[in-house]
């Protein structure tokens, strides 16, 4: 039988820093990976954490972590030329397949762009595979930026709103919360369209009620929800919500299903 | 097949069975309560059916011996980690019917529910469970409206009746032992013309043997049946909020709760080594949803009840199709300021019906 709590130790092939607090560490792993889903990534000593998959490549995989907590603390201080333990995938990820042929729109704040990253590298890669391809993605300012790399190659693409909460005098980009570009979108049939919309739990919550406005079905929406997780393995008890184990039958849900999961 | 044996007969069996495997069972442990001068109820390793207690319920549940409260998952060195020893022994764990009922609930999480977990499924694997039957309620238990009274899937049932002991045995390799016994028993007795007789020179008998159990409780409960996500808005959860600490205790006398935490931990010696660990976890304490970066979930007491009694008798059942709740009891002996987790369900069921 195989013990799933065992990590496999796994080499850095490279660190992208996006800002202070947010790196990507590109780690090897061999095996099938689906955007959305995670990993739980440990140091031994400071403990694991569930890490969402922000890119996947040729025998590697992205993590984009946030330097928030003791084992993401750890992982900045001593990453250098190294090796971490990980273990995974879980969870059920995005199914590119709900969005294909579809007017998509992808509604991201601050890392919750980590997980749909794969989602929109495929459509801005494949752009005719889907209608149209709309990024809405908020950070809090203009240096909390992740992904400078990936969205000017999103821009040549797809449609991309990269905007902030807040900025200093003088910047140009686009400022506000992500809500506020919600209602100004242009659809040719809003029965065909797909929302994703992943970040904290209370940008879920106002993004969604935006996009129900619009008179978008339920069943087009989904969202990604980030819970504690000790083992991801559908035991620790810590993600249930309800009837539900976040790590096994999510983190990604259509909205006719997430909208019933309450703390 | 049942048996009756003598209780000095059932001793040396028993010793015998203590070599082979560990015995777990309810033990008084003298001053190890929680307050001075107190006694508690626990399992422990057993040597004598003497040293099990037999009359009253145990305070914690059987459930440490499958589910160690702190199990070290695995030590590692740098990059190298180490899978500690499973059971060499088979386990014998003698439980009451309720308890046995709450084995299918570790099963269900810990050998189904996604992935098989690799260390519950070792001991599970060598444990074998032997019944201890009520002949009379507990105060506190309320299985029979749980329909958890009656337990069937046991390997053995045994019963000390006085001088005499009572055994069914369904298990083959505990039944292989006693037959050779009884069998030279059987055969002495019939030269003594007085064949079946327990009190014969070969001390063990076969007979038939129902376990006992108990068809009546003082604590009667009727569950709810229209839960649901609108049920977040009682003012029930917020009046118990108001008086529960937060301290956890029902989680873990609970012998259907599983949740455990991660934990790391690194040798003072030698820092390059530690372990990882597995320790019990309560949904009632704080930090139990706690996210790195500081976002939680359930901040209030009354939130967390709400999730603990709706996950016991609704939730689980939603995803596995029976209720969760065995109804031991012992969460409304377990708190310190009285909350009694029976009363509450049925005041839930009360409002349902009143309105």
């Amino acid at each position: 039988m195989k013990n799933e709590y065992i990590p496999q130790l796994s080499t850095i092939r490279e660190v992208i820093k996006h800002t202070d607090l947010e790196y990507t560490f590109r780690m090897e792993f061999e095996g099938e990976v689906k955007p959305g889903q995670f990993f739980e990534v440990s140091i031994p000593k400071y403990g694991e954490a569930p890490i969402s998959v922000s890119g996947i490549g040729e025998g590697t995989v992205d993590f984009t972590i946030r330097r928030v907590g003791k084992v993401t603390n750890e992982i900045f201080e001593n990453y250098v030329g190294d090796k971490f333990f990980i273990r995974g995938p879980y969870g059920n990820g995005f199914d590119i397949e709900n969005y294909k042929g579809k007017e998509l729109v992808v509604i991201a704040g601050g890392t919750g762009l980590s997980p749909v990253k794969g989602v929109v590298d495929y459509f801005a890669q494949h752009t005719e595979e889907a209608v149209s391809t709309k990024l809405i993605a908020g950070f809090k300012s203009p240096k909390d930026v992740l992904f400078r790399e990936d969205f000017a190659f999103w821009k040549e693409h797809i449609s991309v709103i990269q905007t902030v909460d807040t900025a200093p005098e003088g910047y140009e980009g686009p400022v506000g919360m992500v809500t506020k570009y919600i209602p100004d979108l242009k659809f040719e049939n809003i029965q065909n369209t797909a929302f994703i919309c992943v970040g904290p739990p209370i940008m879920i919550k106002f993004t969604v009620m935006e996009i129900l406005k619009l008179g978008v079905p339920e069943e087009n929406i989904w969202i990604s929800h980030e819970r504690k997780m000790c083992c991801g393995l559908g035991k620790c008890g810590h993600c249930k919500i309800g009837s539900t184990y976040i790590c096994l039958d999510g983190p990604v849900f259509n909205y006719v299903d997430g909208k019933e999961l309450l703390d | 097949m049942g048996y009756q044996l003598t209780k000095n007969k059932a001793e040396q069996v028993f010793r015998e069975l203590a070599k082979k495997c560990d015995v777990f069972a309810p033990k008084l442990m003298e001053g190890e309560g929680c307050f001075s001068d107190t006694d508690i109820i626990r399992y422990g390793k057993v040597h004598s059916l003497d040293e099990i207690v037999w009359d009253k319920k145990s305070d914690y549940s059987f459930k440490e011996a499958l589910l160690a409260i702190n199990e070290t998952l695995f030590y590692f060195t740098e990059d190298q980690t180490t899978v500690p020893k499973g059971p060499e022994k088979d386990i014998l764990i003698f439980l009451r019917a309720c308890d046995l009922h709450a084995v299918r609930r570790l099963d269900e999480i810990y050998l189904k529910n996604g992935f098989e977990d690799f260390y519950y499924a070792r001991m599970r694997e060598k444990a074998k469970f032997i019944l201890m039957g009520c002949s009379q309620t507990c105060e506190s238990g309320f299985c029979v409206s749980m329909g958890t009274n009656r337990a069937e899937n046991y390997d053995a049932y045994l019963k000390v009746d006085g001088d005499t002991v009572l055994l069914d045995v369904k298990c083959e390799c505990l039944e292989s032992m006693l037959k050779a016994d009884a069998d030279a028993g059987n055969a002495a007795c019939r030269e003594h013309g007085e064949g079946g007789q327990a009190d014969c020179a070969g001390q063990i008998t076969v007979c038939d043997v129902t376990p006992d159990y108990v068809t009546e409780n003082k604590e009667k409960v009727t569950l709810p049946k229209q839960l649901s996500n609108e049920s977040f808005g009682k003012e029930i959860w917020k009046e118990y909020g108001d008086r529960c600490i937060g301290c956890g205790r029902c989680n873990f006398v609970c012998p259907t709760c599983t949740c455990f935490t991660m934990q790391d931990i690194f040798y003072k010696d030698n820092p390059k080594a530690g372990e990882r660990r597995r320790v019990w976890a309560s949904c009632q304490v704080d930090g139990y949803t706690d996210m790195a970066g500081g976002i939680s979930f359930r901040k209030t007491q009354g939130d967390r009840m709400r999730f603990k009694v709706m996950h016991k008798i609704y939730d689980y059942e939603k995803r596995f199709g029976y209720p969760m709740c065995v109804g031991c009891g012992r969460c409304d002996d377990v708190c310190p300021e009285y909350i009694s987790y029976s009363n509450c369900i049925n005041r839930l069921a009360k409002e349902e019906s009143e309105s």
